[in-house]
């Protein structure tokens, strides 16, 4: 007897509800009331304050054609097994360049001697940031890397932030574009961010895991790209949006159409604003390439996970502080060249 | 010069809501700008304008603030629909033209200047100068010597390679009207061009309109709420309150008849020995004989006139146009006119 026995019986359903009562799975509780430890039935005692929520739990006890909520996590994992192979056969040539990409950047910035890749990143640094100063900062950050042994694991770290902000600019740009001239493709699209930004980053790992094998580099990738994109869509569309009206009247009035004005005009103008949302998806992007060493992403990750799982308390230190010396960068050099844009606009 | 209607524009209506086409009939039937507000929540932007604009003058529309000026501007090269009307430009209906007709319109055949000059900031001032050769996809190469002389003209020789924001408002709006020259349109549409700049650095723009106005020969409308400006500037004047026209002419007649109380009244601050010219209060030759003090142009100024009298009312002029003499002008005549 279950609480909302009645119910069904009332309703004259109860035919319906034996009829598919074999064949479920046994949960603990049955298993305990069939074996005849469970004595004291609970359901004769009810009280008033007792009355349970119609939840698929409750509702299985009385009426057992009612799938639990375990049938329906399982369902779910059925289900995506299922379509799993389909999906995959889709997904994995799409993807297979993203494996490549990364693997290849990741051996080419292995591959290069420190005494060259070092000072290409300063002649980068200058040529984005016009600053002596911010050369300085990656001249002298880099150096400590590799004076402290870890110079490997954040050339590893930079290189996967590098593929992955570069594929989230070629993806992200046209579609913050598109968002900007199409209200309904911004309309539909916004659930879809707002969702991307809210997930705990773990949870990205856990339908990539069913898809992918761990050893294939573009499961971090992808997950790095889902959650690094978001910033430089929204602020794309959102700069666009913000262009001075007087500006883009002045394009119409010349005559101009929708490519040049976006090329002329638009894009330069909401310049400051792509280059803040680019700022925010390299950050981010380093932020998930640390958790991405759970799915064996290489880099300064691996060491903070060896810190936890061996509880070597100062190499996950070391390695930690080194994450922050890299975010610190690359914040710096990518915020000097926004200010660059800036002043030369306004 | 022979003049030719360039632009015309036949019973426009403008109404701003949701619902615009059903409340054109209502408008039709004599609704009220007042009553279309207060009843259906739509805004009467314009309405019923017909106006002429002739080729090579300045025709200046001038109003106060939404009075409906710069909805006007934006219909003749259809930045806004109308809801209707016709505009006819070169004898062609403008709101006829699709999408590459208007867009040819605007390349070839119109330049606009802006009240907040609408540069590209991020562009030098001489490749903003080039801004329609880049449009129409000109050589930029062979364009550019042509486009300094622009501004050379406009009196910013040297600067061509600063960028917007390191120049002053004036200088800012001389490179918005030498990208307006340097379009070689027949027709250059000025909107509040000069209202955002201040009064010394207006009256030498106003200046310089004149100037190049006088070699080029352009069709300009030009939109102001400074009567003054529009005084100076008009060969043609319209007048615009509310959405409608007030009054049109030339504009010693409005300044000589005002037809309504509204105008009688924007036109008693003005400095009338200043705009009037000796033509508008002269007499026509009439064989009289008077005793002639001198010869004054038609088209000096009643200041003038007056400085070469020293004040003394009972001198007679004998007015001369093109060393011909087309009527004379007694002193008391002219301080009649001083008055309105």
């Amino acid at each position: 007897m279950a609480f909302y026995d009645n119910v069904f019986t009332s309703v004259g359903l109860s035919d319906w509800c034996k009829s598919e009562s074999e064949g479920n799975l046994l949960t603990m509780s049955d298993f305990m009331s069939k074996s005849g430890q469970n004595e004291v039935s609970k359901i004769e005692g009810t009280s008033f304050w007792d009355i349970p929520f119609p939840s698929l739990d409750a509702l299985n006890a009385s009426c057992p054609a009612i799938a639990r909520t375990r049938d329906m996590t399982s369902g779910l994992e059925d289900f995506f097994l299922a379509t799993k192979d389909a999906i995959k056969f889709v997904l994995d040539p799409m993807t297979q360049p993203l494996s490549w990409a990364l693997d290849a950047s990741l051996e080419i910035f292995v591959a290069m001697p420190w005494f060259v890749l070092i000072p290409a990143l300063a002649v980068f640094a200058f040529y984005v940031a016009r600053s002596i100063a911010i050369v300085g900062l990656v001249l002298a950050t880099f150096m400590f890397f590799a004076f402290i042994d870890h110079y490997l694991h954040a050339v590893q770290t930079l290189s996967i932030i590098t593929v992955c902000t570069v594929i989230c600019v070629v993806i992200g740009l046209p579609l913050g574009v598109l968002m900007s001239k199409s209200n309904v493709f911004k309309k539909t699209m916004i659930p879809i961010l707002d969702m991307l930004q809210t997930l705990p980053a773990f949870v990205y790992l856990v339908p990539l895991i069913f898809l992918f094998s761990v050893t294939e580099s573009k499961l971090y990738g992808i997950a790095i790209i889902l959650y690094a994109i978001v910033p430089i869509m929204r602020l794309t569309d959102l700069g666009i949006r913000l262009v001075d009206k007087d500006v883009i009247e002045a394009a119409d009035a010349y005559g101009m159409n929708s490519r040049q004005k976006l090329i002329n005009v638009q894009l330069p103008l909401a310049m400051p604003n792509i280059m803040a949302g680019l700022n925010q998806t390299i950050m981010m992007a380093l932020s998930l390439v640390v958790i991405a060493s759970l799915v064996s992403a290489p880099g300064l990750g691996v060491l903070v996970l060896r810190g936890i799982r061996n509880l070597e308390l100062g190499v996950g230190l070391v390695a930690g502080f080194c994450i922050v010396m890299l975010a610190i960068l690359l914040d710096r050099v990518s915020k000097a060249a926004l200010s660059r844009i800036n002043t030369t606009q306004n | 010069m022979l003049k030719t209607t360039k632009i015309s524009i036949r019973s426009l209506y403008k109404i701003f809501g949701n619902n615009p086409d059903v409340m054109m009939e209502h408008v039709l039937n004599g609704l009220g700008k007042q009553d279309l507000l207060k009843q259906h929540a739509h805004v009467m932007g314009l309405q019923n304008i017909n106006v002429d604009i002739q080729s090579g003058e300045i025709t200046v529309i001038m109003g106060l603030s939404g009075s409906g000026k710069s909805t006007l501007i934006r219909h003749l090269n259809r930045l806004i629909e109308p809801t209707s009307g016709e505009v006819f430009v070169n004898g062609e209906n403008v709101l006829d033209y699709g999408v590459n007709e208007l867009r040819q319109l605007r390349r070839n055949t119109m330049s606009m200047v802006f009240q907040k000059f609408a540069l590209l900031p991020h562009k030098t001032v001489l490749e903003n100068t080039g801004m329609s050769a880049l449009v129409r996809g000109e050589d930029i190469e062979e364009t550019s010597t042509k486009n300094l002389k622009w501004l050379e003209r406009v009196g910013l020789s040297g600067y061509d390679n600063h960028y917007p924001h390191q120049l002053s408002g004036g200088m800012q709006q001389r490179v918005g009207i030498a990208r307006a020259l340097a379009s070689d349109s027949e027709i250059m549409l000025m909107d509040e061009a000069y209202s955002a700049l201040d009064p010394l650095i207006r009256t030498d723009m106003q200046d310089l309109l004149l100037e190049l106005q006088k070699e080029l020969h352009k069709t300009i409308v030009f939109i102001t709420h400074d009567l003054d400006e529009a005084l100076k500037l008009a060969d043609h004047l319209v007048i615009l309150k509310d959405g409608y026209v007030v009054q049109q002419g030339d504009p010693q007649g409005i300044l000589l008849n005002p037809k309504d109380p509204y105008i009688e009244e924007f036109v008693a601050d003005i400095n009338r020995a200043r705009v009037l010219r000796v033509r508008s209060v002269m007499s026509p030759k009439d064989g009289r004989l008077l005793k002639i003090t001198g010869q004054v142009q038609a088209s000096d100024n009643l200041e003038k006139v007056i400085a070469l009298s020293g004040g003394n009312t009972n001198c007679c002029y004998e007015v001369v146009d093109n060393d011909e003499t087309v009527g004379t002008l007694h002193m008391k005549e002219l301080v009649r006119a001083l008055v309105p």
